[in-house]
């Protein structure tokens, strides 16, 4: 599609049409969260099972455009493995490509730092999102599942926090 | 040989300027007129008028200019309340758009009239702007909030109807959908919510623009509407209301305007309508809506609405003929039954894919929920894509949007 191939590239598409991690878990023990796009009424559910830190498991549902669903499929397949304080690190990253920089979000003011306290991580994938920046009102559909992805890692850690 | 006043597209489109701009190397195709209409060079030069000779505060200057300023806001209720079938002109409130007019009703009548456990009823297929208003007193007061559902057919399913109704204190509902275009039994809806000494209240944002309006003969208590939507500007709706019940409704807004005397003790509000506008109001909206309603009127409303029915069957047709079985059109499957509001869904593809792709071909249409989600909900969808017509949209514009859609529906096969 002429002047959407930037948006539309052939691996979010790939993502869209054969979603990785899709379903649910079991909730207790998986951790749920819920997410809303109230732009465009996209829904999200990141379900996601960790054994103290490790990510061992997760699984998306809900439902949503191409960009929203194929995000949420490639974040799956990062973050899957990986531990907790590594998927921090890789939200922080997406957003950062996503030109969200969590001082800003935090209301905390002064200018953007060049992404100093972004850790170069390889985004591999992910990397075929970095296009929706171009489109502005896309971004929040990128972001949708990591913000939701964020709230379980907010989730786990005071849960691990609290004594039992 | 009828002598059908059809409407001349072309005449009317150059009308508005905006509709001459190109975007991305082609033509603009405006379908997105449910959710704010273009307005026309009579509009803009109206309030441009204004402000370049007459502007002043109203209501208080004692020189020429503010005499013309209070003779255009007043001229321009004038003209609605004609528009509308109103009884007088003091039963015409200016408010910010419906969503005010709305909130009007429900927090000045509702909150001094309804105690805990009084039931209102809407519609499932209500936008937010008669829900959420609701919601509040449900939380404040304690009122219950019962719903008439939606059937398939995009029509109210008034099965349930008379239960629904039994002991209610308020129905409140829209004219028309802003979803699925349907227009609702407004007759029969005012005569039982009448039955049963409730109130009855109408939501006419996307009806007024586009059907000629009797408010008497519909024998409601409220109807709401907002100017953007027929062709007037942002910033002005109407609150229209029967003097009898504006009477029995404490202030809303309070301050300036709305007052005929304020002592350290108290104050008196003003007479109707002026006590339900506190402030400033919006006097260039108010001339451009008075600009907006002379320009319908100078159309036509009813050649309006065959325009629209017309075009409505041509679109219906023409998407279901060039997408075939891989497009739904949601709402009433005969024109006459609703307004140019088309909403639609293309296989699995989701319409903020879909609409992205129109972007590409100037095609301007509206993905989401419209802002009406219960409904979208009791349907089983998350969003669909919303085109919507107006006067001057022509075959031309439906067939941009086929095109529009047969090119995304081949981009996202899968
Ligand atoms: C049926 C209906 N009611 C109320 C509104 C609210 O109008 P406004 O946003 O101008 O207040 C709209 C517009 O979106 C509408 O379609």
């Amino acid at each position: 599609m002429p002047g959407l191939e930037d948006l539309y590239r052939e691996i979010i598409l790939d993502h869209y049409r054969n979603p990785r991690n899709r379903g649910e878990l079991e909730s207790p023990p998986a951790h749920r969260s819920e997410g809303f796009n109230p732009l465009c009424g996209d829904e999200i559910v990141v379900y996601l099972a960790a054994d103290g830190t490790t990510i061992d498991d997760i699984r998306i549902a809900g439902q949503g455009c191409s960009i929203s669903q194929s995000s949420a499929s490639m974040m799956s397949a990062a973050v899957k493995g990986k531990t907790v304080a590594e998927a921090r690190d890789l939200v922080k990253a997406f957003k950062a490509m996503m030109s969200i920089h969590e001082h800003e979000l935090d209301g905390e003011d002064g200018a953007p730092e060049p992404a100093a306290d972004t850790p170069e991580l390889k985004l591999g994938d992910l990397e075929a999102l970095r296009g929706v920046v171009k489109f502005p009102v896309r971004i929040k559909c990128a972001t949708l599942s990591w913000n939701t992805l964020a709230n379980v890692l907010n989730e786990i850690e005071s849960a691990s926090s609290r004594p039992q | 040989m009828e002598a059908r006043m059809s409407l001349d597209v072309a005449r009317i489109k150059a009308d508005f300027p905006i509709l001459r701009r190109q975007v991305r190397d082609g033509r603009l195709v405006y379908l997105d007129s449910a959710n704010t209409s273009q307005k026309p060079q009579a509009v803009i030069d109206a309030m441009a008028h204004y402000y370049e000779n007459s502007n002043a505060n109203v209501h208080r200057g004692t020189y020429l200019i503010a005499e013309e300023a209070t003779a255009g806001l007043e001229g321009a209720r004038a003209k609605v309340a004609r528009f509308i079938g109103a009884a007088s002109e003091r039963e015409v409130i200016f408010t910010k758009n419906a969503t005010e007019a709305l909130n009007l009703v429900v927090k000045a009548w509702g909150r001094s009239h309804l105690k805990a456990g009084d039931p209102v009823v809407i519609t499932e297929l209500e936008h937010h702007a008669n829900i959420v208003p609701w919601h509040q007193l449900v939380e404040e007061i304690g009122i219950e909030l019962r719903w008439i559902p939606v059937g398939p057919d995009g029509h109210l399913d008034l099965t349930d109807l008379d239960r629904l109704l039994d002991g209610a204190r308020v129905l409140s509902f829209a004219a028309m959908s802003n979803v699925l275009g349907t227009i609702l039994p407004i007759d029969r809806l005012v005569a039982a919510a009448r039955a049963v000494g409730a109130i009855a209240i109408i939501d006419a944002s996307q009806y007024v623009p586009h059907v000629a309006t009797d408010v008497q003969a519909w024998g409601a208590d409220f109807v709401a509407f907002t100017g953007h939507k027929m062709c007037g500007p942002t910033g002005i709706g109407v609150l229209w209301g029967t003097e009898a019940i504006l009477d029995d409704t404490p202030p809303f807004l309070t301050g300036g305007e709305m007052i005929l005397n304020v002592t350290k003790e108290g104050f008196t509000v003003n007479e109707l309508p002026w006590k339900f506008e506190a402030g400033t109001p919006p006097i260039a909206e108010a001339v451009g809506l008075g600009a907006a309603v002379d320009y319908l009127e100078s159309v036509g409303m009813e050649s309006i609405r065959e325009h629209e029915v017309t075009l409505t069957g041509y679109a219906l047709r023409t998407l279901t003929e060039r997408l075939g079985d891989r497009l739904t059109i949601h709402g009433p499957a005969e024109p006459a039954e609703r307004g140019g509001v088309l909403s639609f869904v293309v296989d699995d593809i989701h319409p903020h894919d879909l609409t992205q792709v129109f972007d590409q071909y100037g095609v301007c249409v509206r993905a989401g929920h419209h802002c009406a989600k219960p409904l979208m909900r009791s349907m089983g969808l998350g969003a669909t894509a919303r085109a919507s017509l107006y006067l001057y949209n022509d075959e031309a514009d439906v067939d941009a949007l086929a095109a529009a859609l047969e090119s995304a529906a081949d981009f996202f096969a899968f």
